[in-house]
């Protein structure tokens, strides 16, 4: 009867490609091809940029509280690169970057965080959810995204996204657990940006790496420099593969950090150094890839300034689009139920003669509802 | 005499406790360094240390769940549900533990702690931080619902719920958490649960409301005094489980009209046991059909048109004006 270690069939690397200063390891470089390069390029500075706008809206009052993606771009955008356009896309709430290049219209971004459900609104031909607030809920329904895809005999794979915070939740370990079990075609990315508003990773888990909680559920995982778009490309795309050829599912720790507050409301002064901020700048995952783009000749000055120039109409147009979006509040009552039933249409009939009353006795402008007739 | 905020006065409240009472504790996301992310807790870290005002991880059935481990072994935790919205992740352990030890094991282990989370629409929060579902917590026995209105009962309710010997979930009105102010006594008071106040005496008819409503309750009090002539006695219910018949009823009986107010949907909502409770005590002394100004039966839209669906003085004071006159 001897007691021996067992030996786990499941081993976690770490991955990492482009150094700080933008040199990218030969042996491991995915070697995308100039046009990739220079797409994937101009796709985190956009991300970056309508962060830095949407702050500056929020500041003015035209959005409500925003949570930036900001040094987190690389994250999610290697992972939406590998995406087939039928692959599931089910994120948490700082993945705009993959969203965008999922084909996300900006102004449906902007008018999430504008209070409006018209940013949830899926757009057609997408095979994605909408931003997700509860932390972690959105793991479970990956998992059974995969399952149906499983069951329908559909070559698709759910890619989830949730931060290092939401590994906490149950529902995260649940869905870990399903999949693993049923060998499913899901890739569950934690965003590790070592903070949970004021949560340090150290105090939401004592494993040393999160990655490794993919052990316990049976299947392998990798922790990837989640600044580096190269070792996140690489990632996913062995996840991905390991998916479609029916080798079940994949976890991936993207290594980041949340350089922003944690949304609007927020002060990290309250809880964490400027210095630790610091320490993380000369990693961001923009800064990194701008001078691999340069070192290797893809891009110079001239170019950048002429896709920030691009970039700064696109996200006023977006802007502009977003602005001029009109709300119907009737919608709330149409899309309670497929049928209204009647107990709800008087409440849409009490709410309608309430909005009546406030435009008559209420100087300001009110937004049109449409009579229930129309819906 | 200070005058507060609703935040100020809790967080008045939690330092009292934690002073009084060394088997308090508080537990929850982001109440430590951060002081909450609406300043509840704020300072308390500081002043009591990281053993009684601790972080949670973000797991809510953590938060209550562990909360009733240590209820069974001696404290008293008070914990905190960020939002309301994601109280539902604790909904296990609350109905299946919390509400039942008392019960179950007839009465040797109780679970005594006090949930916060604030609720409601009106801040202009994203998704899931804006519901009024005080009904599913109110519905539960075993379990007490209490919800203040101003500064002054919050500070006092939240002081008895942790003195209470049973469960309290503690909903707190966020919209109210800043905008406005009382004066709160300096010397440390508890309201008690179970009990309604009357926060405006009146005559002609009954307004029965709580928590973020009762704001535009008073408003449409004075509106229909100053402009119409009717003097309207407020209601504040203060605790929504277990309910206070007697104060609802015996205004009823001297106004012989009443109106409900609450920003949670109508259906089943708390107006629709004020209503009942009517029914069944005082029938006989209504002169007018009873109206429920409520939140309608829809999903909290997102902010942009959320200020349409939460109870305003304009249709508070019109069914209070069809009530009288009817
Ligand atoms: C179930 C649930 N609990 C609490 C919250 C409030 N909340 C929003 S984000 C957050 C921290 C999440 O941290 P993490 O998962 O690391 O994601 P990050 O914000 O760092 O991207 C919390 C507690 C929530 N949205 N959902
Ligand atoms: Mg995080």
């Amino acid at each position: 009867m001897p007691r021996r270690p067992i030996q786990l069939p499941h081993r976690i690397e770490s991955l990492s490609i482009l150094d700080s200063e933008g040199n990218a390891d030969p042996a491991l470089d995915p070697k995308l091809s100039p046009t990739e390069l220079k797409k994937l390029y101009r796709a985190m500075l956009l991300s970056r940029r309508l962060d830095e706008r949407l702050l500056r809206l929020q500041r003015q009052g035209r959005i409500g509280t925003f949570g930036p993606a900001m040094g987190q771009e690389a994250a999610s955008l290697g992972p939406a690169f590998v995406m087939k356009p039928n692959d599931w896309f089910i994120p948490s709430f700082r993945e705009p970057a993959a969203m965008l290049w999922r084909g996300w219209p900006m102004d449906k971004i902007i008018l999430w965080w504008g209070g409006h459900e018209y940013g949830a609104s899926v757009p057609e031909g997408v095979n994605d959810l909408p931003i997700c607030v509860p932390v972690a809920t959105q793991c479970l329904h990956a998992a059974g995204i995969a399952w149906g895809c499983k069951l329908k005999g559909d070559p698709s794979v759910a890619f989830c996204f949730l931060g290092d915070g939401g590994t906490s939740e149950g529902d995260f370990h649940e869905a870990m657990n399903f999949a693993g079990v049923h060998q499913l075609p899901f890739i569950c990315v934690i965003q590790n940006n070592h903070w949970a508003i004021s949560l340090p990773r150290d105090k939401q888990s004592k494993a040393p790496t999160l990655v490794q909680k993919c052990i316990a559920y049976g299947f392998d995982g990798i922790q990837a420099d989640g600044n580096d778009i190269f070792a996140m490309i690489v990632a996913a795309r062995e996840a991905a593969d390991r998916a479609r050829t029916g080798g079940g599912p994949t976890l991936i720790e993207a290594v980041t950090y949340r350089l922003g507050v944690h949304t609007t409301a927020d002060d990290p002064k309250k809880y964490r150094s400027d210095e630790e901020v610091e320490c993380w700048k000369p990693k961001d995952p923009l800064v990194r890839f701008h001078k691999y783009m340069v070192r290797t000749g893809l891009l110079d000055d001239a170019a950048v300034e002429l896709i920030e120039a691009e970039i700064a109409e696109e996200i006023r147009q977006a802007v502009e689009r977003a602005e001029k979006y009109q709300p119907d509040p009737m919608d709330s009552f149409r899309h309670t139920f497929a049928e209204m039933p009647p107990s709800l249409a008087a409440h849409a009939r009490e709410f309608l003669e309430s909005m009546a009353a406030l435009s008559s006795d209420d100087g300001t402008e009110q937004p049109e509802p449409r009579q229930l007739a129309d819906a | 005499m200070a005058k507060l905020t609703m935040v100020q006065a809790l967080n008045l409240a939690l330092r009292e406790i934690l002073r009084e009472d060394p088997d308090t504790l508080i537990f929850g996301q982001d109440v430590g360094k951060d002081g909450g992310v609406f300043r509840v807790t704020e300072g308390l870290y500081d002043e009591f240390g990281e053993d009684r005002v601790v972080d949670a991880p973000v797991a809510e059935s953590c938060i209550a769940g562990v909360a009733v481990g240590l209820c069974l072994r001696g404290l008293r935790p008070v914990i905190e549900m960020q939002f309301s919205g994601f109280g539902y992740h604790a909904f296990h352990q609350i109905e299946n533990h919390v509400s039942r030890f008392r019960t179950r094991t007839r009465g040797r282990y109780t679970c005594p702690m006090v949930v916060r989370m604030p609720y409601g629409a009106g801040i202009r929060a994203i998704e899931h931080h804006s519901e009024s579902r005080e009904t599913i917590w109110a519905h539960l026995p075993g379990l007490k619902m209490v919800i203040p209105s101003g500064p002054r009962n919050a500070r006092a309710l939240l002081r008895a719920a942790v003195h209470d010997p049973d469960p309290v979930v503690f909903y707190e009105p966020k919209a109210s958490y800043r905008a406005f102010k009382e004066e709160v006594p300096d010397d440390p008071e508890d309201f008690p649960i179970g009990k309604a106040a009357v926060a405006r005496p009146g005559s002609n008819v009954t307004i029965i409301s709580y928590g973020a409503s009762l704001r535009p309750t008073l408003e449409a009090a004075d509106e229909l005094a100053e402009e119409h002539d009717i003097d309207a006695e407020v209601i504040d219910l203060q605790t929504i489980s277990p309910m206070d018949t007697e104060t609802i009823c015996a205004s009823i009986e001297k106004t012989g009209r009443a109106v409900v107010v609450h920003e949670a949907p109508r259906t089943c909502g708390p107006g629709a046991e004020v209503v009942a409770r009517i029914c069944e005590r005082s029938l006989m002394y209504l002169e007018a059909p009873i109206r429920r100004v409520t939140g309608y039966d829809v999903i909290m839209p997102f902010f942009a048109t959320e200020r349409y669906f939460i109870p305003d003085s304009r249709r508070i004071v019109a069914a209070a004006r069809d009530v009288v006159t009817f």
